[in-house]
């Protein structure tokens, strides 16, 4: 880690003259909300696959939800390309702790703790990873659902999600999560969640991604879309009381 | 009614007389005010015989507590109710006036008031007022053509929707609504799911909090059921109430009384008109 701020160091001292931002100042390619929920044999996270460049919908295969190690489970929103950056850390991170060959890896309150370190130093320095960041998984049996925003905000909950999620999904998760989720029913709760997002949310795509982390490991679901229903009397014919009106 | 009735019958078109001022006024440095969802949940559906409105009761103002008990469900005609969220003053101005013109159009029609007049009523003031009169209302009735529900929003837009939610908890109740929904429901059902929706509301969101306000429309009936649920009750009172230990020793008593007596003189002259 040291080698990657001292390259940013010597770059920032090289280019003062020609003072151009070397900050982050606004996203350009975001994804929208993650939401994460622990279930009985582990963490069951759902994203959809859109990423927006600005008010277009420009990519509709983005995986935002990438495992981490062996135990972990990362899912981000916001910027993509500050999200690239967080997994190349991330893959350095395991990489020097496979290194060591002892027989230990890291857990996921481990990559949790170093994800907010990075977070919060970066936004000391005026220069955010524009991310909401949930991180999940399981190890010795022990579940761990954790989440960090961009300027290095950083709690634990049985259910998290990120951006517009934390409005419309978490109402419904406060109500209907318990401890004793199946999978099936995990996966049921976080679509009913996510059909919420996609009627509600401007920037979320119909290609839900569902991926889950048990003691055996990381799996990911194909993507698929949502039934949604549009067929109320309403919306068929609005102005059925005043003609002309609207 | 509004200043037009009393002008000259407008030539057609926008009125331009206050664009002058108006720039006048920017120039001075005010920026015209942009919208503002102020705390509350308020929440409206249509059901198989009717319409249900459902609302919180806090008042904000601020970070504070204003009214811990206000209502927020507003009278329109014995048919149609309006829930108000924004300022509290817009929403119950705006209210009470289309109320009184309704009444002057049942007089003058002699029939029911339907739920599109009080619609095009509120909608041609707000949007006079360019979004200046801070109401999102959620507007419900049931008339002759049926059961009705419309959301007006400060500038002067309108939906016709079968659910609605408006305020700062307007996204916590709306995923209760988007996820439970369905047409056709029961009485019951309907307000199970209102008051479920005003509860995420109160739940979730700073702004809104208190009890739950119900308001059942049906053709030719209307249940108002105020405090329908009260999900947070005060929690610890002393039950052996307030004593004063050390008792207060009487030195002197006197009594002084307040109203003067007042002589009245018989004759003198009678009162001028």
């Amino acid at each position: 880690m040291n080698l990657v701020d001292s390259t940013q160091v010597n770059s920032t001292l090289l280019s003062s003259e020609t003072a151009s931002s070397e900050r982050t100042l606004y996203p350009y390619v975001t994804g929208t909300s993650v939401i994460g929920i622990k279930y009985k044999d582990g963490i069951l996270m759902a994203a959809d696959m859109g990423a927006s460049y600005g008010s277009t919908l420009r990519y509709k295969s983005v995986e935002r939800l990438k495992p981490v190690g062996k135990h972990s489970l990362l899912g981000a929103s916001g910027e993509i390309s500050d999200f690239q950056e967080i997994l190349r850390y991330l893959d350095e991170l395991i990489l020097y702790d496979n290194m060591w060959d002892d027989g230990n890896s890291l857990g996921p309150k481990e990559v949790h703790n170093y994800l907010t370190r990075v977070m919060y130093n970066r936004r000391n320095k005026f220069n955010p990873l524009w991310n909401s960041l949930i991180l999940g998984g399981i190890k010795n049996g022990q579940k761990y659902l954790g989440m960090v925003s961009m300027i290095g905000v950083h709690f634990e909950d049985n259910h998290v999600a990120t951006g517009f999620g934390n409005h419309l999904a978490r109402p419904i998760l406060r109500d209907e999560w318990n401890e004793n989720l199946s999978f099936e029913d995990g996966v049921k709760l976080l679509e009913k969640c996510m059909r919420v997002l996609l009627y509600r949310d401007r920037s979320a795509v119909n290609k839900i991604q569902i991926a889950k982390i048990t003691e055996e490991g990381f799996t990911t679901y194909p993507p698929y879309a949502l039934k949604t229903f549009w067929n109320f009397s309403a919306f068929e014919n609005p102005t059925v009381g005043a003609e002309g009106s609207w | 009614m509004s200043k037009v009735a009393v002008d000259v019958p407008p030539k057609g078109g926008f009125s331009f007389d206050l664009c002058r001022r108006n720039a006048m006024l920017s120039e001075k440095g005010l920026r015209p005010s942009s919208f503002l969802k102020t705390g509350t949940t308020i929440v409206g559906l249509i059901f198989q015989d009717g319409v249900i409105l459902g609302a919180d009761t806090r008042a904000t103002e601020g970070p504070i507590v204003a009214d811990k008990n206000c209502e927020k469900i507003h009278y329109m005609a014995p048919n149609i109710y309006c829930c108000g969220a924004g300022t509290a003053a817009d929403t119950e101005a705006v209210t009470d006036m289309v109320s009184s013109q309704l009444q002057l159009h049942r007089y003058h029609t002699s029939r029911e008031s339907r739920v599109v007049t009080a619609l095009t009523l509120l909608k041609s003031h707000l949007f006079s007022y360019q979004g200046h009169v801070q109401a999102a209302l959620v507007l419900g009735g049931v008339d002759v053509t049926g059961p009705h529900l419309h959301t007006i929003y400060p500038h002067g837009s309108t939906d016709t929707l079968p659910f609605a939610t408006m305020g700062s908890g307007s996204l916590a109740a709306m995923s209760v609504f988007e996820s439970k929904y369905r047409e056709g429901l029961t009485r019951d059902e309907g307000i199970n799911l209102v008051t479920e929706a005003i509860c995420a509301g109160i739940f979730n969101d700073l702004g809104s909090g208190s009890n739950v306000d119900v308001c059942v429309i049906t053709k030719g009936h209307k249940d108002y059921l105020r405090n329908h649920q009260s999900p947070n009750p005060r929690t610890y009172v002393s039950s052996k109430g307030y004593s004063f230990p050390k008792k207060t020793e009487v030195l002197v008593t006197k009594i002084t009384p307040l109203k003067e007596v007042v002589e009245v003189t018989e004759g003198g002259d009678a009162m001028e008109e």
